[in-house]
């Protein structure tokens, strides 16, 4: 098969961007998306022209590196997927597809399809550590955690901080994302001592970052590859209204010991 | 940081603001109605009740500084988050996908500007009572009952038997309608009380609590326009008549002298 690619190409963030044209060769349908731009990619070199800079690493739909919005939706065509696990077979011959970069301010673009996702980077760093007991490996079930708490714990942790739910959202908010972190440790035991703490400190380093606010439309969750429900983004709206009307903790005279 | 600050500051406390006072004004839209729907009941009851508001100034003011107030911090975090939402994006996409959004949840700030276009329209025409913009050209506040009550029933009559202003008013509760559709579930999102087993139903619920406030709303005006009230109305005007033709000029009755328009004759 054969499509027609509207890939958009910008040599850095202080250049000018613009969509550029290429006719694909024959492709076989099941190739993977990502295998696409290989192609293409490869017929750029031997032109010597410059190869589409995209991301890609584990290529299996677990590591949230690959991005792209491809004919307006991120990720692709399908729900539940990331673009790594989009195949060629989804398209038809000779369609047109337009391939775009996440955008959000606080997303900068790197090159082509490439953005800075370091922000996300920097609310994981803001949500800081859990306590845990170090040393011998712990008794199985001494810490008893009911099973659909550990479900939904679960659910908010496959997130893989792709920032797909960035790249669709109208307001550009990471909301989601934030949402899956703040409640995947908030719903297990062993997140609660800092549960609060983190919380307020995850949602200011989300603001802080320039992202926009939540209109509760819903894209987010229906783009994301792997389905976290917008009901976490509930959750650490509650979590954060008691973290705040709890306020900082009081400084100690004592100190510990 | 002191507690309001936080709030204020942050993306999800304004999003408070924005829940807490859709829902304080949530509850005024469905009090008013049920208030309002008194109009079926004839004008002894609307007029009473009306009475009853203007007379009990305890109950008023708290409540119009109240909504007021609400109505402010409503618009005034809106901006605050829209101005944000606008430069979280500084270079569009090409191709826009809606990825499920309702037309009702991309258009909000729409909406609410519109119906609160008609909100002050609405306080100038049936609160204020100015002359000019109910299409009469004269002071609604001067329709009274003979024992001098303010007659609500045909001030709400006269109002809507001009259809532009039930045209706008239709409107303005259809917009409400998609607003409060998806504005309602959107509260309990935003203030956390929203999980897997409610939040279906709240969605639900608030799509069908908005067209049944849209049908009630709208049901006065259309009733109005195919001719309810319009047998009370030739009475009042009878009653005019009768008294302008009894005191041709009564100096400082501002209700005889402009009450000759309401008959078509005087201009």
């Amino acid at each position: 098969m054969k499509v027609r690619l509207k890939v958009w190409r910008q040599k850095n963030s202080g250049t000018a961007g613009a969509f550029q044209t290429y006719e694909t060769p024959d492709l076989n349908p099941n190739m993977s998306f990502l295998e696409m731009l290989d192609v293409i990619n490869e017929q750029l070199a031997g032109r010597g022209e410059e190869p589409i800079a995209f991301d890609h690493d584990c290529r299996e739909g677990i590591c949230g590196t690959c991005s792209l919005v491809i004919d307006g939706k991120p990720h692709g065509p399908h729900h539940g997927i990331a673009t790594c696990q989009t195949y060629m077979r989804s398209f038809k011959e000779g369609d047109e597809i337009v391939v775009e970069p996440f955008r959000a301010r606080a997303f900068p673009l790197i090159k082509d399809l490439v953005v800075s996702r370091k922000a996300f980077d920097t609310i994981m760093q803001a949500g800081g550590f859990i306590t845990v007991r170090a040393g011998s490996p712990p008794d199985a079930n001494a810490i008893l955690v009911p099973k659909e708490d550990s479900d939904l714990a679960m659910d908010a942790a496959q997130c893989i901080g792709c920032g797909a739910c960035v790249a669709a959202c109208r307001n550009a908010s990471a909301m989601l994302f934030v949402a899956a972190k703040v409640s995947h440790l908030g719903l297990l035991p062993q997140g609660q001592p800092e549960r609060h703490a983190r919380v307020k400190n995850m949602v200011e380093a989300m603001d802080a970052a320039g992202f926009g606010n939540c209109s509760v439309t819903g894209a987010c969750e229906a783009v994301c590859p792997k389905s976290i429900s917008i009901d976490f983004i509930a959750r650490m709206n509650r979590d954060y209204a008691v973290a705040l009307l709890k306020g900082d903790a009081k400084e100690s005279a004592s100190g510990a010991g | 940081m002191n507690l309001l600050q936080r709030v204020w500051r942050s993306s999800l406390g304004k999003k408070y603001v924005m829940a807490l006072t859709g829902a304080a004004l949530f509850l005024f839209v469905v009090g008013h109605l049920v208030g309002n729907l008194q109009v079926f009941l004839g004008p002894e009851a609307i007029n009473r009740y009306g009475h009853f508001l203007k007379t009990t100034p305890e109950i008023l003011w708290p409540a119009r500084i109240g909504l007021l107030t609400c109505v402010g911090l409503h618009i005034f975090a809106a901006m605050a988050l829209v101005a944000q939402n606008r430069v979280a994006r500084p270079v569009a996409y090409a191709k826009v996908g809606a990825h499920g959004a309702t037309i009702a949840s991309r258009t909000m700030i729409w909406s609410g500007l519109i119906i609160l276009s008609f909100i002050i329209y609405h306080l100038l025409h049936y609160t204020l009572t100015l002359p000019s913009v109910n299409g009469y050209g004269f002071d609604f506040s001067t329709l009274r009952e003979e024992e001098g009550r303010h007659d609500i029933f045909a001030m709400i009559v006269m109002g809507f038997q001009k259809w532009p202003v039930s045209v706008f008013y239709l409107i303005a509760v259809g917009l409400l309608c998609t607003h409060l559709g998806h504005g309602v579930g959107s509260m309990f999102q935003s203030l956390g009380f929203k999980n897997h087993v409610w939040g279906p139903r709240i969605g639900g619920l608030a799509r069908t609590v908005s067209v049944v406030l849209f049908l009630g709303y709208a049901s006065i005006p259309v009733a109005v326009l195919s001719g309810f009230g319009g047998g009370h109305l030739s009475e009042v005007r009878a009653r005019i008549a009768k008294r302008v033709s009894e005191h041709p000029v009564v100096p400082g009755r501002i209700e005889v002298s402009h009450g000759t328009n309401t008959t078509g004759k005087g201009k």
